[in-house]
């Protein structure tokens, strides 16, 4: 029970560092990027990979996890930044497909479907499962409370002023002599690169990666964090985070008391439930729990 | 000999490809959001042409327009009950909500039939043979049913008073309703028509491989690929689009493994995206 409670926190972490990458592309940025389970996986199996196949110590193998998902969003951006947010839309959800393609068979590379397994976990031989839960844990929070801290800076820092001021209206930014375009690529990229963070995050922990991890019901568990605490809101962010592994591990247990469906069934219910509670949040509450604040002027034409 | 084979099979699946890019791609020129439930309701479309063909014996003919409509009432319903309080907020919100309503609509799917793949209930026949090229027959059929459908579109657009209705919106939604035009029944026809589509498609494509809940998901990159080649919002810009990326796929067969099918409609979005961002056939830039 202890331990599972740990797993649980941790993969809430792991949920709170994509979305707070997602509130940054989706709530200040207005962009959107519905192949976050692409990005997630990009990000996990860089590091899986360098670390079992060149034995690339952790320390630099999750950074370079980051570097990979930023490089991948960049070049995602550069082509669909120009356009309207449509394309941006099905680019990324094309290529979150295309990586579990890739990952599914270029199996010299990944594996395939088996996946890479013995992904090294920081001192995890050395240490119990407890201690390395706790330990993993530890390191987790730290990085949550640390990126937490840079992107609520970054919010209110100028950047993140012209980030709201371009999505509010492109063209007035435009006018006051903000390049849109750098602005969204680099914003894009610094997003990508948070979910390939928490891919990397993943792999070391759970020492494994296969394609059947990076489904698009990640995407749409990260939406919905981010919808329900509330869109722009860093804090708002983390609250969904860890709302969603409740939600998730609730309807896990509901689907599994009703004894009398087939596994297989009570994952249907499951998907269904979170598809179901992310259109109500969408309609009913918008501005999630911990909504944006804005300037006063703004708070009454909303 | 070989050449000639690919473009026939790829003309035939682009054929069949045309009918959900047409939807997906009208959904856009009148809604002007991209609707990513399509890949849901070409499975819905899917298991009821199974259901009426193995289960109510129906000839395959008749599956269609039954798939069409209840395709396009699940559609219309579920977009008047989920998607459309959201269409205020941006396309954004919207598209975001489509995805949770196809995956929504796919579980349905997954929790009523189960994973397993199913076939239509339909006796096999020899392929008709030309020298070296095969052609089954089955294949020809579908492809005829799918121009069949393509022309019924045209004449509709083109000739009926909700079709101009349409095709009026689509053009200029500001200007459309200074002349009258009823918003609301507008856009609640273009998604019945595009969902449609998308179910009639379903069942074609489930034809030609096997249906499970998945078939609309791994089909749509296809779809969009073929709307946005030939320039979203554009319907013959859709059907062109379809036989470019069923064309590309057949001939990718050349060089790489078959499970890289879906890659070339990725390729091809960020092509065309690179070099022409309106398509082959689009007007506008958006």
């Amino acid at each position: 029970m202890e331990n599972y409670l740990i797993a649980m926190t941790v993969f809430a972490g792991i949920y709170a560092i994509m979305a707070l990458g997602m509130n940054l592309i989706w709530g200040l940025g207005g962009m959107v990027n519905l192949g976050l389970a692409g990005f997630y996986a990009v990000g996990a199996y860089t590091s899986a990979l360098v670390t079992t196949r060149l034995g690339l110590p952790i320390y630099l193998a999750v950074p370079l996890a980051v570097l990979v998902s930023a490089l991948v969003g960049v070049v995602v951006a550069v082509i669909t930044a120009r356009l309207q947010g449509d394309y941006l839309a099905i680019v990324t959800l094309g290529l979150a497909e295309l990586v579990r393609l890739t990952a599914s068979n270029e199996i010299w590379l990944t594996n395939g479907t088996d996946g890479i397994s013995g992904v090294p976990g920081p001192w995890r031989g050395v240490l119990s499962p407890t201690a390395f839960n706790s330990l993993y844990l530890a390191i987790v929070l730290c990085i949550v409370v640390i990126l937490y801290l840079l992107l609520s800076r970054l919010a209110a820092s100028p950047f993140g002023r012209v980030l709201r001021a371009i999505r509010e209206d492109e063209m007035v930014a435009a006018v006051a002599g903000k390049s849109i375009l750098s602005f969204k690529i680099r914003t894009f990229a610094v997003g990508c690169g948070l979910v390939g963070f928490a891919g990397a995050l993943f792999a070391h922990y759970s020492s494994y990666v296969a394609p059947d991890v990076f489904q698009s019901i990640v995407t749409i568990h990260v939406i919905l964090a981010v919808a329900v605490g509330g869109v722009g809101n860093m804090r708002g962010a983390l609250l969904g985070a860890v709302i969603v592994i409740a939600l998730g591990e609730a309807t896990r247990f509901l689907a599994g008391s009703l004894d009398f469906i087939a596994p297989s069934q009570a994952a249907a219910v499951r998907e269904s439930l979170i598809a179901l509670f992310l259109i109500v949040v969408l309609n009913v509450r918008k501005q999630g729990l911990l909504p944006e604040k804005m300037p006063v002027y703004l708070e009454e034409k909303r | 000999m070989e050449v000639v084979q690919i473009l026939v099979n790829g003309l035939m699946a682009g054929t069949l490809l045309a009918i959900p890019a047409i939807g997906f791609t009208a959904i856009f020129a009148v809604l002007r959001f991209p609707n990513f439930a399509v890949g849901g309701l070409m499975a819905i479309g899917a298991y009821t042409g199974l259901v009426a063909n193995t289960m109510g014996g129906l000839p395959l003919l008749a599956t269609l327009p039954i798939a069409f409509l209840v395709a396009g009432l699940i559609g219309v319903g579920s977009d008047k009950l989920m998607i459309s309080g959201l269409r205020p907020s941006g396309p954004l919100a919207a598209a975001i909500g489509t995805i949770a309503l196809g995956l929504l609509l796919e579980n349905v799917l997954r929790f009523i039939f189960g994973n397993e793949f199913r076939t239509f209930n339909i006796p096999p026949v020899r392929d008709w043979r030309f020298g070296d090229l095969r052609v089954p027959p089955h294949q020809v059929e579908n492809a005829a049913y799918a121009i069949a459908i393509m022309a019924a579109l045209f004449c509709f657009l083109m000739f009926t008073r909700s079709g101009k209705m349409m095709r009026a919106v689509a053009d200029n939604a500001a200007l459309a309703g200074l002349k009258g035009i009823n918003a609301t029944r507008t856009t609640d026809l273009a998604t019945f028509m595009g969902m449609g589509l998308a179910g009639v498609g379903g069942v074609l494509i489930g034809l030609d491989v096997a249906i499970d809940p998945l078939i609309g998901t791994r089909t749509m990159l296809a779809v969009f690929a073929a709307a946005v080649v030939g320039g979203l919002g554009s319907i013959p810009g859709a059907v062109l689009g379809a036989f470019v990326i069923g064309l590309g796929e057949e001939l990718a067969l050349l060089a790489v493994a078959p499970t890289y099918r879906t890659a070339v409609g990725f390729l091809a979005i960020l092509l065309i995206l690179s070099f022409r961002p309106r398509g082959l056939l689009g007007e506008r830039r958006y």
